[in-house]
């Protein structure tokens, strides 16, 4: 709080700014050659101004281009993603709410053992995961498909959701909870009527970062789905990783790789506030 | 007999989940620990075949590789993301104008997937089409910046790629501890005399350090979980110079398709990881004895 050498104060914006356009220069790049043809791009490089404004990548990137032998662009995969993070991030939420109302307010037994491990589900590397899925998926039936993305996202999710909520929760006051229980109210109408209501800024930020996280995710997509049922962060490495013919369509690639970021990235625009909220609930508790 | 279960329902439904989840953090680890005792190959064994897996493991090149990487990488990650990280907050928190404009700038990577992050900054270190071409065509014709396809320099491309993905993170939270000290001593270090520097090494620096020990936390386990970063920029290449040790574990179980080595290797990458955490967990746990002691 204290100021940096005011008459220096232009050096200050200057180094904001420059560290400004470092963390924007991808963005701008992805952005800028979304606009320009292939051939302009290969004449330059992957750095420079669209000599005219070539709309047409969007269209191919959305619809027409082809991922992996299949000519229909990147909208397939982005629905796959949105089947995959839509009932995920709602199921893991709804989950970790009930759990971390539980396992704050209602102690039993033994909740502090089922706690601890349920958190260290938060650190636990997903390759320790891989093959019991593989095997637990073969037995549902579920191999190759969404619904068992949905299932892992699910399971998994609810370590980082019930952790969240609990550490929330934990801010009730307990004489809310005692006059709650004087009034005959029991764990579920307690649960309606008081922690509830009080609620929604933990839901939203278990939501975004839920949302967020199972978007991004990539290892159990390329994992546990081939072809059409991939996720869209799998198809776009099967874009970029597509033999070179003799032009590789940067400009096209680059309007896919922007559609692919596009939600988390409107998400992270419009909710930073929970955003931000959520980074420090989950990391300095 | 309808009683035990109109009583039992309820609660079977509020923990199911978490018994769900538990029983798959404790199960999972355990069939994998256990598979990497098998001498399972294509499909999974129960026999016992000892540490025979794990001497595979350590007897590839790729591990070694893979571990000395990632030690490289870790400290490169770690402290560049950490310093700039610090910094950007030390900036952000002078008062500036636009104070929302900069910190949505610097944290929006954390918003984009490690996947677009590589995909777009491997485009950058690519020399036939980045930053090497881009100077190139300005004229300078012998400017050479090939890092990404140098087997010496590739790994510190991903690095990089990392700090732009991480920085904004560790900004945060380092903001958010500067803000957290009393107002007071910082007046009080102004009236002393305290210049800006001596003021953020000397009070802010101590004042946010168990925020920064979580920072250097989290950002080693992630450094140690990285793979989605490494698939985009490099598939590990050139020839195998950006191995890590999670990609190690891919590679074995289905590249490969050994699953008895792939699981000694994903065995090694959790205990790699335990080595971070355990440190971690005896320090949050002296600190809450010591801050229960203190309000006694």
């Amino acid at each position: 709080m204290i100021d940096v050498m005011r008459p220096g104060r232009w050096l200050l914006y200057a180094v904001l700014a420059a560290f400004a356009v470092f963390f924007l220069l991808p963005l701008a790049v992805v952005i800028l050659n979304s606009f320009r043809t292939a051939q302009e791009i290969a004449r330059s490089s992957v750095i420079g101004w669209p000599a005219t404004l070539a709309w047409q990548n969007w269209v191919q990137a959305w619809s027409g281009y082809c991922i992996a032998q299949r000519c229909e662009g990147i909208q397939p995969y982005m629905v796959n993603s949105f089947l995959l993070v839509i009932p995920a991030t709602l199921l893991s939420t709804a989950l970790g709410a009930v759990a971390g109302y539980s396992v704050s307010l209602w102690r039993f037994r033994g909740d502090n053992v089922l706690f601890a491990i349920v958190v260290m589900g938060v650190f636990l590397p997903e390759q320790m995961k891989l093959i019991p899925w593989a095997l637990v998926l073969r037995d549902l039936g579920l191999s190759n498909t969404i619904t068992a993305l949905v299932l892992i996202h699910t399971v998994q999710g609810i370590s980082f959701t019930t952790l969240f909520c609990r550490n929330y929760f934990l801010g009730i006051p307990q004489d809310l909870m005692k006059a709650a229980r004087v009034d005959g109210a029991g764990y579920f109408r307690t649960f309606w009527r008081i922690v509830l209501p009080l609620s929604p800024p933990i839901l939203i930020v278990t939501v975004i970062w839920q949302f967020t996280g199972i978007w991004n995710e990539f290892l159990y997509g390329v994992t546990f789905t081939t072809g059409e049922q991939q996720p869209v962060t799998a198809a776009l490495i099967a874009i970029s990783t597509t033999p070179a013919t003799d032009l590789v369509e940067y400009g096209i690639q680059s309007a896919a790789v922007l559609l692919a970021a596009l939600p988390t990235l409107l998400v992270y625009f419009f909710g930073g506030r929970y955003f931000m909220r959520g980074l420090t609930a989950g990391a300095i508790k | 007999m309808t009683r035990p279960i109109g009583r039992y329902l309820p609660l079977l439904v509020i923990w199911l989940p978490l018994l769900i989840n538990a029983a798959h953090v404790v199960g999972f680890t355990a069939w994998t620990t256990w598979l990497s005792f098998t001498p399972s190959d294509l499909l999974p064994e129960y026999d016992w075949a000892g540490l025979r897996s794990y001497r595979g493991v350590l007897r590839t090149e790729n591990t070694e590789v893979a571990y000395i990487n990632l030690l490289i990488y870790s400290v490169g990650f770690v402290g560049l993301t950490t310093v700039v990280g610090f910094v950007l907050a030390v900036l952000i928190d002078q008062r500036i104008r636009a104070e929302n404009l900069f910190r949505t700038i610097y944290l929006y990577p954390l918003a984009v997937s490690f996947v677009v992050t590589g995909t777009a900054w491997s485009w950058l270190f690519n020399p036939g089409l980045g930053i090497q071409k881009f100077v190139r065509t300005l004229g300078w014709s012998d400017f050479r910046f090939d890092w990404i396809t140098d087997r010496d320099f590739a790994l510190y491309t991903i690095v990089f790629a990392a700090v732009w993905h991480g920085a904004g993170f560790a900004m945060a939270l380092f903001l958010a501890g500067l803000r957290s000290i009393d107002p007071d001593l910082a007046k009080a270090a102004q009236i002393d005399g305290a210049g800006p520097v001596r003021y953020y090494l000397r009070i802010a620096a101590p004042g946010i350090a168990p925020i920064a020990i979580s920072v250097l936390v989290i950002l080693l386990q992630f450094a140690i979980k990285t793979f989605d970063l490494v698939r985009a920029m490099t598939g590990g290449g050139p020839g195998i110079a950006t191995m890590l040790p999670a990609v190690v574990v891919y590679d074995f179980m289905f590249q490969r398709g050994q699953l008895g080595r792939g699981s000694a290797a994903a065995v090694l990458l959790l205990l790699s990881l335990l080595v971070v955490l355990l440190p971690y967990y005896a320090y949050a746990q002296w600190r809450a004895r010591r801050d229960r002691a203190a309000n006694d």
